[in-house]
């Protein structure tokens, strides 16, 4: 069953059209990844599932609802929860607070109750805690769970933004570009993490990824853009054989 | 070095470290308790005021040092919370009540004018408040049957559960009385810092953004904020008025704004601390001033005359000092010298360097 469906999705910046009459749905459980040539709309394609512009044409429906109707603040209630392609962590606070920040959809509480402090907002925030404790340990993030964002290595404010982005406690997981600036090794461990997410969390994965390494060894289906279409949808040997791919890559044969 | 082990989640909820800070606390809240035994009548009325404008820090400080937006308007709610509160009075409400409204009156005008406000950013945002707080002027010269107009009013002696309290015939009573505001202020700021609803104002301030990808509402947490803000702000103005005695529509100009302003920036953004090391600077700044130029007087001949503007100056040059130097602030600076206590011989230079942050994606609006 598709978790989440574009259908004839297009969205114009005056006159530059940026994604256009896209159509794709991602099921349940798979790793789904987008890939292209830089501009060729995807990181466009996240911020209309997050809501972040409202498509000229087309619907959006996650998990049966129509997410065009949602405010942008309220997609996460929804069980979408995404990571930014250049890091937008809350720099002047621990990891731990934004951990925290990241169970916000949970929050039960109201604000008198919270300024008074009252057993049921300590309850929560136990809880929140223990949640996110479950996270820290998930990605390994001990040493640095007291520490400033400000100081913290790239590597690990990446691996901060998905351990923000999982506190939400997700349907659908949107990374977008989780190995750009990563070693080696940290795009090892960013593999591995998808994968375990998927298998361990039974959360669906939606990413956006130049790293052809990552995306053939953890996703199920790979859809490819040029110029905010469509240009071949299928398993990553399909797509990296596809014609189409290739010459938009790498330009025609002569 | 100090080091906590954490064996309990409930020692990162609750507002202190170890029982030896809470020690240390407990300690400052006595002496200030006692302090009309310990220290003379004209320096209580001094720690009076500076109480008072830390209370207004406080409600400066939630709107810009956590939610990240700049008001140049915040002598505006001092006003309407003055006012508010000294109307009441003179209507036949009895002060336990008129100061809680006054303060609840001035949050719910300020979240209405902040709906509109918020669609700004930044400096336009600072543009805006600054328009409030010289409008403020003229509306309280317009609504004259009210508020007195330019002959101004005079705050009546306030009966709080049977108790006559007056700022000159009672200066403990109502040094208590601000103490106490100023204390349960405190607490439930603390509190609300560490509930979701303070975590959601610093994502505001850092990445709206990502904020918002989150699930938080900006728009919705911004007027919260600025809601909670005027509310204390005009709990502070409400104080400011009975410790004034008399006032009009010249006392809450657009210098008390900028004061204020100047005062949680050398304070500190971002912290509660900041908010009373700033009014302690504030407070007995003109105070230090006028004994310095006594003793300059002596020393050098001079006449005390009084310079224009000296006061000014002499705030304007710690404000750039601070701005230059020290970001973060006499709160941060204090945390430097405490840390290079605790680690000495290992401080490092620049161990409160901030790294350069990264490229940010496209800001909302």
């Amino acid at each position: 069953m598709s978790l989440l469906e574009l259908d004839n999705v297009t969205i114009r910046f005056g006159g530059l059209t940026a994604v256009d009459g896209l159509s794709f749905s991602v099921d349940e459980g798979e790793v789904f990844a987008i890939v292209g040539p830089n501009g060729a709309g995807k990181s466009t394609v996240f911020n209309l599932i997050s809501r972040f512009y409202d498509p000229d044409e087309g619907t959006i429906r996650f998990d049966g609802h129509d997410l065009l109707k949602v405010r942008p603040a309220g997609v996460a209630a929804y069980g979408v929860a995404r990571t930014f392609q250049n890091i937008e962590l809350f720099d002047h606070a621990t990891v731990l607070q934004n951990l925290l920040v990241g169970r916000h959809r949970h929050r039960r509480t109201s604000l008198l109750s919270e300024i008074l402090f009252t057993p049921s907002v300590r309850r929560q925030e136990l809880e929140s805690r223990e949640k996110v404790e479950e996270i820290i340990d998930f990605l390994d993030l001990q040493p640095y769970r007291e520490k400033m964002i400000a100081g913290l290595p790239y590597g690990v404010r990446k691996v901060v933004e998905v351990a923000r982005a999982l506190a939400t406690e997700p349907k659908l997981l949107l990374l977008d570009e989780p190995a750009s600036g990563l070693s080696v090794e940290e795009t090892t461990d960013m593999r591995w993490w998808i994968d375990d997410i998927r298998r361990q969390m039974g959360i669906t994965v939606l990413m956006v990824e130049h790293d052809m390494g990552l995306v053939s060894s953890v996703s199920d289906r790979v859809l490819a853009m040029a110029d905010g279409a469509r240009l071949a949808l299928g398993t990553p040997e399909e797509v990296q054989s596809d014609p189409a791919v290739i010459e938009a890559y790498l330009g025609k044969a002569a | 070095m100090r080091i906590v082990f954490k064996t309990d989640y409930m020692q990162d909820i609750r507002p202190w470290k170890d029982g030896y800070q809470l020690g240390l606390y407990l300690l400052l809240l006595g002496l200030a308790v006692a302090a009309p035994w310990l220290i003379d009548t004209f320096y209580l009325g001094e720690l009076t005021n500076v109480l008072i404008w830390a209370l207004a820090g406080l409600g400066l400080m939630v709107l810009t040092g956590h939610t990240g937006q700049a008001s140049l308007g915040h002598a505006a709610f001092l006003a309407l919370g003055c006012y508010a509160n000294i109307i009441l009075i003179e209507a036949g409400v009895p002060f336990l009540a008129a100061f809680p409204l006054a303060g609840l009156i001035t949050g719910v005008i300020g979240a209405l004018i902040a709906v509109p406000a918020l669609r700004l950013h930044g400096i336009y945002l600072a543009i805006f408040t600054l328009a409030l707080s010289i409008l403020v002027d003229d509306i309280i010269v317009l609504t004259e049957p009210w508020s007195g107009g330019v002959s101004g009013k005079f705050a009546p002696p306030i009966n709080l559960l049977g108790l006559e309290i007056d700022r000159w015939g009672t200066p403990d009573a109502f040094y208590w009385l601000v103490l106490g505001v100023v204390v349960i202020v405190t607490l439930g700021y603390i509190n609300l810092l560490r509930a979701p609803m303070g975590r959601s104002f610093i994502a505001v301030r850092d990445s709206e953004v990502s904020a918002q990808a989150m699930g938080v509402d900006v728009a919705r947490t911004k007027t919260i904020s600025f809601g909670l803000s005027c509310m204390v702000t005009g709990w502070a103005g409400a104080l400011m008025g009975l410790y004034a005695g008399a006032f009009n529509n010249e006392t809450f100009s657009v210098v008390i704004s900028i004061e204020l302003l100047m005062m949680i920036v050398i304070g500190g953004l971002g912290s509660i601390h900041g908010a009373f090391l700033g009014a302690i600077v504030i407070g007995f700044l003109p105070q230090f001033l006028s004994i310095a130029k006594e003793y300059a007087g002596a020393l050098f001949g001079g006449s005390t005359v009084a310079i224009p503007g000296l006061e000014f100056g002499v705030f304007g040059m710690i404000l750039i000092v601070f701005i230059l130097f020290e970001p973060m602030g006499l709160y941060g600076r204090w945390l430097k010298i405490r840390t290079w206590f605790e680690l000495f011989p290992f401080y490092r230079k620049d161990m409160f360097k901030r790294q350069k942050s990264y490229l940010k994606t496209e800001r909302l609006r």
